[in-house]
């Protein structure tokens, strides 16, 4: 297979992935953990925004990133012809 | 019908479903007995990976320690999903293209030595077990208090039921195992949580509820919690953090990154068809698995809020919770509370002698103080975290076939994970160590029969370590994390994102992340556990070296490893020009055959 084009999908799957980790990281290690107290003065209903990032936002955002990721991955694999048959 | 009667005949039908199925998926071969045949659904696969994630700590436990850690139990629920978005983008659809078994098939091949698969046999051996312990000695518990027989018994009927499907289905009745247990446990996990739900909101969503008003008054029950648990003395629920804001932190990525290099999880993306599908089947996996970590968190707030304003009535009418009248009196605490005093999970010593029970927080001493002032002589109650989830439906006054669901749920629970754990340690004896190490001239009709025999004598090890816990037990499942974490994870993912890491590299970094890792734990737990031979100073208010409990350490044995495998790959010879290229070749889907064993 062509070299240049397996290299050109690896960068295009580094990047998603890199994307995909930055969202990872600030909905559960910034907005759940270290800006947890400041997040805590914007109100959701009954939840500080913090506790509801800690306790379920980050659970949530994490299953649609999969999936996002799965999604955009199969579109990409098209792309650049690396799909299953 | 009695409570009893519906217990056994709810319980018996979920068995009597897991071995029909059982008998139904037999293994025919090595490939369907380590990879169900490699044709497993994503849907399927998914739901199967989410009972054999979930055990019995996740079912009975989790929300009992967040309700009594508060927010600080919050690094348990995103820990314990974070996990699945690496899996997802780091490792599952590369090691599928890679089109291997096992584990440590995956480092034969890829660090080209039998030496790094044997280190990587010896790690995957010592995470599993440390792991399965929990899951015996859960079995036996719940067992025990459900069925109404002793522990040994318990034990003895959990080993033999997992014996039956592990060793004759393998992978394959495994996964078809799961996936009805994933369906009994969730329903058994849901509905309590909807009714309890409904009881103290009005909103039938425990996700929604949580964050709604509580009922018959102006306040958000998360603001009411607060309110009730400060008036007792404990620390206030939405700002308790574990420890500190550090230790929340490496907790919290020890247990993502342990998830993503625990081996029974890793194993189960050998098992979908395509390499999309490994993709896809994680996120099945963690909807499925989330569908139960967002619940838990409800299910603890409202189990707590429950359990204080029950015995202490004050806290709902607004009055003085000093006042005799408003602390109920013993002889008429509530039925559950008597069928739990049973089981010794819920203790009561009337220290002041009036008759009454007092529940707070007597190591807060300004609160104590106070506390003296009015005739309390200490907290009278010891809650064991656990009936949180177990005597929820009773607390709740819901119907017996509820109760008996959740006997059925927490026994699927601690059944799924145990049989995964099985499977990945068997296979890692038969496959890995005799059939690609000491005997290759194994047959295939060979290799399944030392697969099953490595099984058998496994459920006897682990069944034997359940009846008889090593007193470490209960903290052993997040230290198991941090062990795959320091060892495994990090060389997975380096053979696949650098094509230039060699054998010395990721042999040195997994010994390093995992020696340092087990000397902390051993620092403060004591060598191998054994009580008195701790060799670091105790702990003294809270402060432990690098301000980071054992528990959590694994994060910083994950960045060792990585450190040192560079240092060492930079210092010894570049890897063969074969094996780079091999890389690049698992980096596309394109040409991913099925799933082949060793060569």
């Amino acid at each position: 297979m062509d070299k240049e084009k397996l290299e050109a999908y690896w960068k295009k799957n580094l990047s998603v992935i890199r994307n995909i980790l930055i969202i990872w990281f600030v909905v559960s290690y910034l907005f759940g953990i270290l800006f947890y107290d400041a997040l805590n003065a914007i109100k959701i209903g009954g939840y500080g925004l913090g506790f509801w990032f800690a306790n379920q936002g980050s659970e949530v955002i994490f299953v649609i990133l999969i999936f996002v990721y799965t999604s955009i991955m199969n579109k990409v694999d098209r792309e650049f012809d690396v799909h299953e048959d | 019908m009695g409570l009893q009667t519906t217990i056994y005949i709810i319980v018996g039908l979920t068995f009597a479903l897991y071995i029909g199925i059982a008998i139904w998926s037999r293994a025919g071969s090595t490939k369907e007995f380590y990879v169900a045949g490699g044709g497993v659904h994503p849907v399927l696969n998914g739901m199967a990976t989410a009972a054999d994630w979930m055990s019995a700590a996740s079912f009975i436990s989790m929300a009992g320690l967040i309700a009594f850690m508060g927010y600080g139990g919050s690094l348990f629920l995103m820990g314990w999903t974070g996990g699945y978005v690496l899996l997802a983008t780091l490792l599952a659809p590369y090691l599928r293209k890679f089109g291997k078994y096992t584990v440590p098939d995956f480092f034969k091949t890829r660090y080209y030595s039998n030496g790094a698969a044997v280190v990587a046999v010896l790690c995957l051996l010592i995470a599993s077990i440390t792991y399965i312990i929990g899951q015996m000695t859960g079995v036996g518990v719940a067992f025990s208090r459900f069925l109404q027989v002793d522990k040994t018994t318990g034990v003895i009927v959990g080993m033999a039921i997992v014996f039956t499907y592990a060793v004759f289905g393998g992978m394959k009745g495994i996964t078809y195992t799961q996936v009805a247990q994933y369906c009994v446990l969730i329903i058994a996990y849901v509905i309590p949580a909807i009714f309890i739900s409904m009881h103290l909101t009005g909103n039938p969503i425990p996700q929604l509820g949580l964050g709604s008003h509580f009922t018959g008054s102006d306040m958000y029950l998360l603001d009411k919690l607060d309110q009730v648990v400060t008036e007792l003395g404990f620390a206030k629920y939405s700002t308790s953090v574990r420890i500190s804001k550090l230790n929340m932190f490496v907790y919290t990525l020890s247990l993502m990154i342990g998830t993503a290099g625990l081996p029974h999880v890793i194993m189960r993306f050998f098992t979908v068809p395509k390499v999309r599908d490994a993709r896809a089947s994680a996120g099945w996996a963690l909807l499925f698995i989330a569908i139960l970590y967002t619940t838990a968190p409800a299910v603890g707030a409202m189990a707590r809020l429950n359990l204080h304003t029950t015995l202490n009535k004050a806290l709902l009418t607004g009055g003085d919770v000093f006042a005799p009248e408003n602390n109920i009196k013993y002889e008429d605490r509530p039925g559950w509370f008597k069928r739990w005093e049973v089981t010794g999970l819920l203790k009561f010593t009337d220290k002041n002698g009036d008759g009454r029970i007092q529940y707070y927080n007597d190591k807060n001493k300004a609160f104590q103080a106070k506390a003296e002032a009015a005739g309390w002589k200490g907290n009278e109650l010891v809650v064991n975290r656990d009936i949180m989830v177990l005597a929820n439906p009773e607390i709740a006054k819901l119907p017996n076939w509820v109760i008996g669901l959740v006997a059925a749920g927490g026994l699927a629970a601690a059944l799924s994970t145990a049989a995964g754990l099985l499977l990945a340690i068997s296979s890692a004896i038969s496959h890995d160590l005799l059939k690609n190490f000491l005997m290759p001239d194994l047959s295939e009709k060979g290799e399944l029969m030392a697969g099953r025999i490595a099984m058998a004598c496994s459920i006897i090890v682990a069944g034997y370590l359940g009846l008889n816990p090593p007193d470490f037990a209960a903290g052993t499942v997040a230290i198991a994390f941090g062990l795959a974490a320091s060892s495994l994870f990090p060389a997975i993912m380096m053979g696949i994102f650098s094509k230039t890491m060699n054998r010395q590299g990721a042999i040195a970094g997994m010994l390093a992340g995992i020696i340092f890792t087990m000397f902390y734990v051993f620092g403060y737990k004591g060598l191998f556990f054994i009580k008195g031979t701790a060799y670091f100073p105790k702990p003294v208010n809270g402060y432990w070296f690098l301000g980071i409990e054992p528990n959590a350490i694994g994060a910083i044995g994950a960045l060792l490893n990585f450190i040192v495998a560079f240092i060492v790959k930079n210092m010894t010879a570049p890897v063969p020009e074969d094996i780079a290229e091999m890389v690049e070749n698992v980096r596309y889907p394109k040409g991913a055959g099925e799933a082949a064993a060793g060569h």
